[in-house]
């Protein structure tokens, strides 16, 4: 059974130990936008690997293994972000020359975000970290789960996941 | 006296898939519900289901109700729905079952097997006030938000924080509501962690260790009272904390709805991990009353995907029994069977293999 | 702000015809097909009936008709679960007080 932190199984937060088990390292990164699984607990579930058309996430050989992600073949195209029941997939685009990234979030809520629209960020407990601005909305799978684009500085896309429309 | 083949009690995802099953391989079916609609639980799960993308894993409840709806439409020469019924009582004499409609209007029913899917009810906590308007079960919140689209209150308590606390929390932020906090008695949360880790970065604090100690108000609830838990589960008296809320919400676990089963005279068993008294069936669902199957939560708490597989089985042997049977269904039978192991494999589902290990019998 | 959602996310609400129906006399109004305990709530009305011993406010809980807890009067009948039942145009819906009354039939 994979461990998982104190802190994790008391308060919901990933610890800092277990925000780098999932963030991909510097070299991917680099390269362009990757899907990040934070999907760290043996649930029995598997949609994010029927959902890759490019073989990224690995065929699971037990419902409730761990997802399984291979960078090289991961595109950042979004589909397992708003496939996984569990909303835990999110891509990170930090290949840009500058200090800006793109993250790409699911977002089930009412009002949508629009583009252009300048929305507060949050991290994994609900604290706003700061403000972006949404470079697109999408509905991948047109079932009421959209991916929501949104700049954020590089030194953030371990610490964003969420964002909430001011207005 | 109405007769039928196969009588389904219960109307949920366990109920449909048990009818759908048995009306496949051929059997006549009557399938009574006590809900105005049908779909049980399914039709308020806005949220998309865990599971194998072999048993629509990733579509959301709702929409799984749909899909088992349009194969009971398909199925209507075969299967006839009585809505807005409670099945009352099961009589061992003759072995008749009686139902209600709506308020007032009886009925009797005969029929070769019965497929008990009545399902669970929500579970209680006793705390000063807990009778007062405004504490609410979650499934009842569900019901009023995701079924008729009407919000209970402007800021909510969430007592318990296992998947249907941590999904109802979650829900009730996408109605704009508020939720103040969720507690959970236990030290550790108990749902899924991507559950809770949804709800923790739109802001909801989850405090573990932590209970309702009692609730406020004249009418309807005002405001509510937490507090910490010791390591020996007494309240820690410094740590209370008043809440300003209308709404609290209890998500503390759901009792089987066993009564037809207790009154059949079928075999039961008290199993705290499958939620209370249960009964004792085989692999396929039949009770220790050869015409008598159940399939849901009212075997064991449990979950709607394993709801589901349950009913299909229940469904085929019972049609099975009644010499019906389409090409392959042995085949269909044994691949339900091992789908149902494969979702109950994980080390989250240790406590239901447990229950499992106490009622799953040869008869 | 009004309890009923307009906007939601993942869902779309489909309302019957609007409808009046008395709440101890006060006209109100609600969507045909909903329960009574629905358009009631949407209402802000939460306590429909009295405890009977101790008189103390109840008001709905499992909204699936098991618990008992939401009885009222409604056209003079006692003891209707209105969590399971349709509203309808001018249903007259009473605050039970107690046990309620039997109706008695000649």
């Amino acid at each position: 059974m994979v461990k998982l932190s104190e802190h994790l199984r008391r308060t919901g937060v990933f610890s800092m130990e277990e925000v780098n088990r999932v963030m991909p390292p510097p070299e991917v990164l680099k390269k362009g936008p990757v899907a990040v699984v934070e999907c760290i607990q043996e649930i029995p579930c598997d949609p994010c690997h029927a959902s890759c058309p490019f073989g990224a996430i690995k065929e699971f050989k037990d419902i409730n293994d761990l997802p399984e992600i291979d960078w090289e073949k991961c595109t950042g195209c979004t589909l397992c972000v708003a496939k996984c029941p569990g909303l835990a997939i999110f891509v990170v685009d930090a290949s840009c020359d500058g200090d800006d990234a793109l993250l790409k979030l699911p977002y089930e809520f009412y009002p949508v975000p629009e583009k252009g629209e300048e929305v507060e960020l949050l991290n994994r407990a609900g604290e706003v970290v700061g403000k972006g601005e949404v470079r697109s909305v999408i509905e991948p799978h047109k079932d009421g789960t959209k991916v929501v684009t949104v700049h954020v500085p590089k030194d953030m896309i371990a610490d964003v996941r969420h964002v909430r429309v001011v207005r | 006296m109405r007769k039928t083949e196969v009588l389904v009690v219960g109307g949920g995802p366990a109920g449909l898939s048990a009818a759908i099953a048995a009306a496949s391989m051929g059997a006549k079916v009557l399938l009574v519900d006590d809900g105005l609609k049908l779909g049980g639980q399914l039709v308020k799960q806005t949220h998309k289901f865990f599971g194998s993308h072999r048993q629509s894993a990733g579509v959301r409840g709702i929409k799984i109700a749909g899909m088992l709806l349009s194969d009971i439409e398909k199925l209507k020469d075969k299967i006839e729905v009585v809505s807005n019924t409670t099945a009352t009582g099961y009589y061992q004499d003759d072995g008749v079952v009686t139902a209600m409609t709506g308020e007032d209007v009886y009925m009797k029913i005969k029929s070769e097997r019965v497929i008990i899917a009545t399902g669970a009810s929500e579970r209680m906590l006793t705390f000063p006030n807990n009778d007062l308007p405004g504490v609410y079960g979650a499934g009842a919140v569900q019901t009023l938000m995701n079924v008729y689209g009407i919000v209970p209150g402007d800021r909510v308590l969430m007592v318990g924080a296992g998947n249907i606390g941590l999904i109802v929390s979650y829900q009730l932020m996408q109605a704009n509501v508020e939720v103040a906090t969720v507690v959970e008695a236990m030290p550790y949360i108990g749902g899924y962690l991507v559950h809770a880790s949804k709800i923790r970065r739109l802001g909801v604090p989850i405090y573990t260790s932590h209970t309702i100690l009692e609730v406020y108000g004249k009418d309807a609830v005002e405001a509510a009272a937490i507090v910490k838990l010791d390591s020996k589960w007494q309240p820690i008296p410094s740590t209370k904390r008043i809440l300003n809320v209308d709404t609290v919400c209890l998500s503390v676990g759901l009792s089987p709805l066993i009564e037809l089963l207790w009154q059949a005279g079928c075999k039961m068993k008290y199993v705290p991990q499958l939620g209370g008294n249960v009964v004792l069936r085989d692999k396929y669902m039949r009770t220790s009353r050869r015409d008598i199957f159940v399939a849901g939560d009212v075997a064991g708490i449990e979950e709607a995907t394993s709801a589901m597989l349950e009913g299909k089985l229940a469904g085929l042997i019972a049609a099975s029994d009644l010499g019906y049977a389409y090409d392959g269904w042995e085949a269909d039978r044994e691949d339900t069977l091992s789908s149902l192991e494969e979702l109950r494999r994980g080390p989250l589902s240790e406590k239901i293999r447990s229950g499992l290990k106490e009622v799953v019998v040869e008869w | 702000m009004s309890s009923r959602l307009e906007h939601h996310p993942i869902l779309t609400f489909q309302r019957g015809r609007k409808v009046k129906f008395y709440f101890d006399g006060k006209e109100l109004e609600g969507y045909e097909g909903e329960t009574i305990a629905a358009a009631l709530h949407a209402a802000g009305v939460k306590k429909y009936r009295t405890s009977a011993e101790l008189g103390r406010p109840r008001g709905f809980f499992c909204a699936i008709g098991k618990c008992s807890s939401c009885f009222m009067v409604v056209d003079g009948k006692p003891n209707v679960r209105v969590c399971v039942t349709p509203l309808r145009e001018g249903m007259r819906v009473q605050t039970q007080i107690g046990k309620g009354d039997l109706i008695e039939k000649n």
